[in-house]
């Protein structure tokens, strides 16, 4: 299913369950698929105009009157666009919000270079007791959506809009804070992040190829990390590579080797945008341009192994 | 002009279907103000795009892009056929405006609401080096919603930046609606009025309306201009006219570039 239509559904039945919970929106509705609500819930649904810093502080004094505001735009403008809004409006002062924020880094394609978020992990990073979690695939992302707004937290959800490819069955549970153990292996830890995951797990089948066996964990929530699994898995392979869809620079790399570097020193390597901008171009190009395809994440398995 | 103005739009459509979807409603609404601009008043040099004391234009609302470059490349700044790299990896003719790839283009724009006052600092710029440049800026109604469009707008008559002359693409539509709907400007030739500049307000898609107010701005002295272009978000073509509040971004096929074809020889 869509992304944007898991969205959706989701907002529409925890906003019948909760009366608190209002929709803003900066002219995206439609693009972002959440325009239904619009129809569904029309007195709690705002539209502020092409305005999203408006947007980040009308939510910040709406949660002040005891709602729970969610405001969605595509990632780069939920997110760099109203960075002091957020950290001051709403974090600082304590507010909550839930912030969306779609079509992160190249999942946003033919929109190109402005629209191409690679820093958004990482500034929101820095926002003390802010939520990131970065959906792996459709399954995941309804059942997260719930946890995520019941936290007493703000939140920043990050998300592609259309379809990806579908990693977990109807079986699987999201648990909040935790990762998912997605192959087990004992040569090399693959921590990835969102659309990433599946990358990741297409590069272990090609490395099973080579004999070599890998662990793939998905880890779902940036921040808060889930340290545990990915200190238990190094304990075991002695060295990492990270994948994510975000600049490596205070990204999952950053997170991860921190870890390592204050726990349990291992050789890290890093699937990412390496410190460049966006351009335009199709899911497929994107992912060669910037060496994030399952075979770019064999050739950094390689290497890394042979340097531990 | 009005027969470039044609071939502008035809270029533009062109352009926008070989990928196959794209702007094309405020894209077409601005192809008689670049018309006119281009064609009578930019003081600028197809050969030497980045010629010094050159006039500029910034396209804040950079989507327009497909207008901007089919406007280009009728001028001679790079061949027609470039136009069929729109958006295809590696172009250099991105779906936003972008200044580092694309000739003749003056300023990156994408993320609505930051051009106006980055014309603010080119004509601050022309100002103080003398040069008695022109700086034009196009942004949208939409647009204009952004809070830094009005401390643009301060900024701009404070300075009384004279040599900035700004045409508001006044197509009452914005993404996902009617801006009256979305949210309200009320009438924006008062808003700018009282924010300090010479307005002046008429029909967009009108060349000979654009030309004597573009003529007009240039006399004024003292402050800076607003041209309200009143304009049809689609304008002059009928599947993008008549999609109306649907034509903010298009699916255009072989055969409805066909028609573009017909309808614009
Ligand atoms: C800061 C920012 N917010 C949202 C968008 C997404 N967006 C692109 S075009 C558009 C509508 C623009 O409406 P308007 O300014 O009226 O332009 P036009 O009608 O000429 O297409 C929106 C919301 C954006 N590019 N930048
Ligand atoms: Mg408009």
């Amino acid at each position: 299913m869509e992304f944007r239509k898991v969205l959706c559904n989701e907002l529409s039945a925890l906003m019948k369950e909760n009366e608190k919970i209002v929709i803003l929106d900066a002219d995206l509705a439609k693009p972002d698929g959440i325009y239904p609500l619009f129809v569904e819930f029309p007195n709690r649904c705002f539209q502020v105009g092409i305005a999203e810093a408006n947007m980040a502080s009308i939510c910040a004094g709406l949660s002040a009157y005891g709602y729970l505001p969610v405001m969605v735009t595509f990632a780069p403008f939920a997110t760099r666009r109203v960075f002091d809004q957020i950290a001051v409006s709403i974090a600082y002062a304590k507010q909550r919000v839930i912030i969306v924020g779609t079509d992160p880094g190249i999942t946003a394609e033919l929109n190109g270079g402005t629209h191409m978020s690679f820093e958004d992990v990482t500034i929101m990073r820095s926002i003390p007791d802010m939520v990131i979690y970065d959906a792996v695939d459709d399954v995941q992302l309804g059942q997260a959506i719930k946890q995520l707004i019941n936290l007493d937290k703000n939140v920043y959800i990050r998300m592609p809009r259309k379809v990806r490819p579908t990693v977990f069955n109807e079986n699987y549970k999201y648990e909040y804070g935790k990762a998912d153990l997605l192959k087990v292996g004992t040569d090399i830890t693959i921590a990835a992040t969102g659309t990433m995951v599946y990358e990741a797990l297409e590069a272990a089948k090609l490395l099973e190829e080579d004999g070599i066996n890998a662990e793939v964990i998905s880890v779902n929530t940036i921040k808060p990390i889930d340290k545990d699994m990915i200190l238990e898995s190094v304990k075991k392979t002695n060295c990492v590579v990270t994948c994510e869809n975000n600049n490596i620079n205070g990204g999952l790399y950053s997170v991860i080797s921190e870890i390592l570097c204050s726990n349990y020193p291992a050789i890290c390597g890093a699937i990412g945008i390496y410190d460049e901008f966006g351009q335009v171009g199709k899911y497929s190009d994107l992912l060669e341009a910037y060496h994030l395809t399952p075979k770019d994440i064999v050739k950094k398995v390689k290497e890394v192994i042979k340097k531990k | 002009m009005i027969k470039i103005a044609r071939e502008i739009r035809a270029l533009t459509i062109e352009c926008i279907a070989s990928i196959g979807q794209g702007h094309i409603g405020g894209s077409l609404s601005i192809v008689d103000a670049l018309t006119v601009l281009y064609y009578k008043h930019m003081n600028v040099d197809p050969r030497n795009p980045k010629m010094e004391g050159r006039d500029r234009l910034v396209v804040s609302k950079g989507h327009a892009g497909p207008a901007v470059y089919a406007t280009l490349a009728h001028k001679g700044y790079f061949p027609k056929e470039e136009l069929q790299t729109l958006n295809k990896f590696g172009t250099n003719l991105p779906s936003h405006c972008d200044m580092n790839k694309t000739p003749g283009v003056d300023m990156t724009a994408g993320s609505l609401g930051q051009g106006l006052s980055c014309a603010c600092g080119m004509a601050l710029g022309s100002k103080l080096s003398q040069d008695n440049a022109y700086i034009y800026c196009i942004i949208g109604d939409g647009e204009s919603q952004e809070g830094q469009i009005w401390e643009a707008s301060m900024f701009a008559a404070a300075n009384k930046l004279d040599n900035l002359i700004v045409m508001l693409d006044n197509n009452k539509l914005q993404l996902c609606g009617y801006t009256n709907d979305v949210l309200t400007l009320l009438d924006p030739s008062k808003k700018w009025e009282s924010f300090g500049f010479y307005v002046q307000s008429i029909d967009g898609n009108d060349i000979n309306e654009v030309d004597k107010a573009i003529t007009n701005a240039k006399q004024n002295k003292g402050k800076p201009s607003m041209i309200v272009l009143n304009t049809i978000k689609g304008k002059g073509f009928s599947y993008s006219e008549n999609a109306g509040i649907d034509n903010h971004s298009m699916p255009i096929s072989a055969e409805i570039l066909q028609k573009a074809k017909e309808e614009l020889k």
